[in-house]
């Protein structure tokens, strides 16, 4: 089958707008977020992740008292900077519109699903990370995350357009499966909403950092600018565990379905394929996130840096694995 | 938990070599010429078992103490689960205002009738419900420990079957040339590698034959060569009395059959020589089977004629496509046979077939052998080598593919084990375990006052909507207060 060079093109110009569309929205995000202040001090942070770290100190069979009591409203407030943030969302929204139609135009330009190369795989990667933003901002705040999401889309997509370019072709045999949709989607998403995670996860450590320093008396340092600006450090931590548990069984699906795909490809179902060995390293980082926030003494920063190298094993395998390792997965079209 | 933890990290840091170093089990080449390049790194390295590290003691202690640790703490948990699952919650406390979520309304209905009323709703509702006197406590949601239970047992069976499969399984690799046969028998293999409990001649009695091998490449733009599509158009037999059936394997699509499968995993091309002596007679005929070099399938090979004398050896390249310049030597510039021609070089001498060491079929041993002389051939063209009069006749080609055959008899299993392993990581992760209670005590000023409180165990959203939706299943006249 031949390529049609009109709608690859067009593919192409709509990752150009994306990119146009997702600076300007990262503008909003920062204009927003320097005027906005959220209602609840720090010092008020303090005291209550304080203590409801002191209810939860107990064994993690005993029932305890949610951080959250639900009288209390602590999501973040831009307050003036509300204006900018609404632009910046909207933007984000248009931004995923357009990468999803840049791969829907890839996609028929040669009549595969578009996921055959790295450069598809990181328009599918940005598309995955701008979606499960908006869909979460559906219903909650988030405009605060905004800049921090908007900025590794940005890197994601200029990579992308420079170093991991490859022309619209079609599939090696290896790709021709309709497990490529399956696995390598799933794979995707998770990449998307594990990137949402980790931005959490970094707030999270910020806001900490900035609501310690209060409890022991020393002034606000340089974490306060952000701290903010954010929700308090307990809520961002139960949004960086919530996701991230939400995507966990989601990722070991993604997994499976590639070790069921390696079975009908390579004659075995695990061969430990670089890719594959670091697919399981960041399974294993984030099954042990997950064990960390359950067990005294781990949970809150200790968890938090877990979650962060899982996010960075994910981004070894995607960047350096990929490129630089031999093994069965190179299919990056450099 | 702490020390799973810690054995998680291990496990996570001891298979970090295992990408970085090549693995015997899956480049065993790339490890001998890393061997090669650094002689006194590598030895070291492979004593610490940095060439099979997923086979290596180390490796294999890290995930036994994980899976010991794991089987200390679910086993008492799974017992005291099994208890709950048989008991009821806990009384309701005394003061439910202190609890998370609460409600209270003010109503003359009488207790014993809502307490009565309310657990019926409750249970319809999939609570536990346990009932006091003018109290209801009762608990939802044990599937989350039933989950996490469920996935940490998923991981033994996962564990289980992959070593069965390696005990009672085995791999092999065959080369088929197109028009050529391969009966499953242990002595066609060309590499073959089985577990401790499977004996070779329990192979089952299937042949086949690679009738065609089609292959096509990407033309033009920044792919170029780049494979497109590979096929082998088999004829199978599944025993050797069956007749034969067309049978098209193709990379991601196997032959499946009598237990084992049979996999594409690569091809070539195979030129084929006629060499004869001064007077005509035929000396040798058949295709070689060159080996791939690069992108453009430069192929690499050796013709060993054993009945002359002296012996002959022919060594050099097969291109698919002739590439038209020549300044880095013979190289094939497009993976398809376009232009195909060969670079040859003869060998006059000792072969060494009869030294008694194993010879590869790809390389010529030179040691007592004497170049002869050197020839580029495209097809029909003869070459008479100097000297003898023998004459070698470049006349086609036919393409090749490599086979793997494998059979693993847990892979059921494994797949069982996987799938049973993400419902319980579901179940573990989604469901939030949560009790809820009614409490009904006289109201200072007449009538009664109703209490509805929540407690989840875990960090669940919603708590507050589900314990409102309870409320309202308590059937009184509400007056907020």
């Amino acid at each position: 089958m031949t390529v049609n060079e009109t709608l690859a093109q067009a593919s192409n110009a709509m990752v150009y707008g994306a990119i146009t569309t997702f600076t300007s929205s990262m503008v909003a995000y920062s204009i927003s977020l320097a005027k906005g202040r959220r209602l609840e001090t720090l010092e008020t942070s303090a005291q209550r992740t304080n203590s409801s770290h002191q209810v939860r100190m107990g064994s993690t069979d005993t029932l305890i008292k949610p951080a959250v009591s639900t009288s209390v409203s602590v999501d973040g407030d831009l307050g003036q900077g509300r204006r900018a943030g609404n632009i910046g969302l909207a933007l984000t929204w248009l931004g995923a519109i357009l990468l999803g139609l840049a791969l829907t135009f890839r996609g028929l330009s040669v009549g595969r699903w578009p996921l055959g190369n790295m450069y598809e795989f990181s328009l599918a990667a940005g598309f995955a990370v701008s979606l499960v933003y908006c869909v979460m901002s559906l219903s909650r705040d988030l405009r605060w995350l905004g800049l921090f999401i908007t900025i590794p889309v940005l890197l994601d997509l200029g990579s992308a357009i420079t170093v991991l370019y490859a022309e619209s072709a079609q599939l090696v045999p290896a790709l021709n499966s309709y497990w490529l949709l399956i696995h390598v989607a799933a794979a995707t998403v998770c990449i998307g909403a594990f990137t949402v995670g980790a931005a959490l996860s970094g707030l999270y450590l910020v806001a900490q950092a900035a609501e310690d320093r209060i409890t022991n008396g020393l002034a606000p340092g340089r974490s306060a600018a952000i701290a903010q600006r954010v929700p308090p450090a307990d809520r961002l931590d139960l949004m960086a565990y919530r996701i991230h548990a939400f995507m966990f069984p989601i990722w070991t699906f993604a997994v499976i379905a590639g070790a069921i795909w390696a079975e009908a490809a390579w004659g075995r179902y695990w061969g430990w394929d670089p890719k594959e060995t670091w697919a399981f390293i960041t399974w294993v980082f984030y099954a042990a996130y997950l064990h960390a926030r359950a067990t005294a003494g781990w949970r809150g920063r200790k968890a938090a840096y877990i979650a962060l190298a899982g996010f960075s094993a994910i981004i070894f395998n995607y960047f350096i694995v990929n490129i630089y390792v031999q093994g069965l997965h190179s299919y990056s079209g450099l | 938990m702490r020390i799973a933890l810690i054995l998680l990290f291990l496990l996570a840091l001891a298979s970090v070599p295992g990408s970085i170093f090549p693995q015997r089990g899956t480049s065993p080449l790339r490890v001998n010429e890393f061997l090669k390049d650094n002689p006194t790194s590598g030895r070291i390295l492979d004593q610490l078992y940095m060439f099979d590290v997923f086979a290596s003691p180390w490796f294999a202690s890290i995930y036994l103490l994980l899976f010991i640790s794991l089987m200390g703490c679910v086993l008492p948990r799974a017992v005291e689960h099994y208890k709950e699952m048989r008991s009821y919650p806990p009384a309701a406390p005394k003061n439910l205002s202190r609890l998370p979520v609460h409600l209270q309304w003010n109503s003359n209905t009488p207790a014993e009738q809502a307490i009565l009323e309310t657990q019926v709703a409750w249970k319809k509702r999939g609570w536990r419900v346990r009932t006091g006197d003018d109290w209801i406590s009762a608990e939802k949601g044990y599937s989350r420990e039933t989950g996490n239970l469920l996935f940490h047992l998923s991981l033994l069976v996962l564990l289980i079957a992959v070593g069965v499969g390696g005990v009672m399984g085995f791999r092999g690799t065959v080369i088929v040339r197109e028009g050529s046969g391969f009966a499953n028998n242990v002595t066609q293999y060309d590499t073959f590698t089985s577990g401790r409990n499977y004996s070779a001649d329990k192979l089952p009695p299937i042949s086949f034959k690679l009738e065609n091998f089609i292959s096509s490449f990407q033309r033009g733009g920044q792919q170029n060569g780049a494979p497109r599509e590979f096929y082998a158009d088999l004829s199978v037999k599944d025993d050797p009395s069956a007749t034969p059936r067309a049978f098209r394997v193709e990379v991601n699509y196997p032959l499946r059959t009598a237990g084992i499968t049979v996999y594409l995993v690569g091809h070539g091309y195979a030129p084929e020589f006629s060499v004869r002596d001064a007077a005509g007679n035929l000396l040798w005929q058949d295709a070689a089977v060159f080996l791939p070099q690069d992108a453009g399938f430069t192929s690499s090979g050796v013709v060993k004629i054993p009945d002359t004398v002296p012996q002959l050896g022919l060594q050099g390249y097969f291109l698919p496509t002739v590439s038209a310049d020549f300044s880095n030597g013979p190289v094939s510039e497009f993976p398809a046979a376009d232009d195909p021609g060969v670079y040859i070089s003869a060998w006059q001498g000792d072969l060494g077939l009869d030294s008694g060491l194993p010879q590869s079929v790809y390389r010529l041993d030179t040691k007592n052998m004497k170049r002869i002389g050197m020839q580029e051939l495209a097809p029909g063209e003869t070459w008479t080598l100097p000297n003898s009069g023998v004459t070698v006749e470049f006349t086609g080609y036919r393409q090749w593919a490599t086979f793997a055959i494998t059979r693993d008899p847990a892979k059921g299993w494994a797949l069982g084990a996987a799938i049973a392993a993400i419902a319980g990581l579901s179940l573990s992760l989604l469901i939030p375990r949560r009790r809820a209670w009614l409490r009904v005590t006289p109201a200072a000023g007449g009538g009664n006052l109703f209490e509805v409180a929540g407690l989840s165990k875990t960090e669940a959203p919603g708590l507050a909507d589900e314990i409102s939706h309870l409320a309202e299943l308590v059937n009184t006249k509400k007056e907020n207060l």
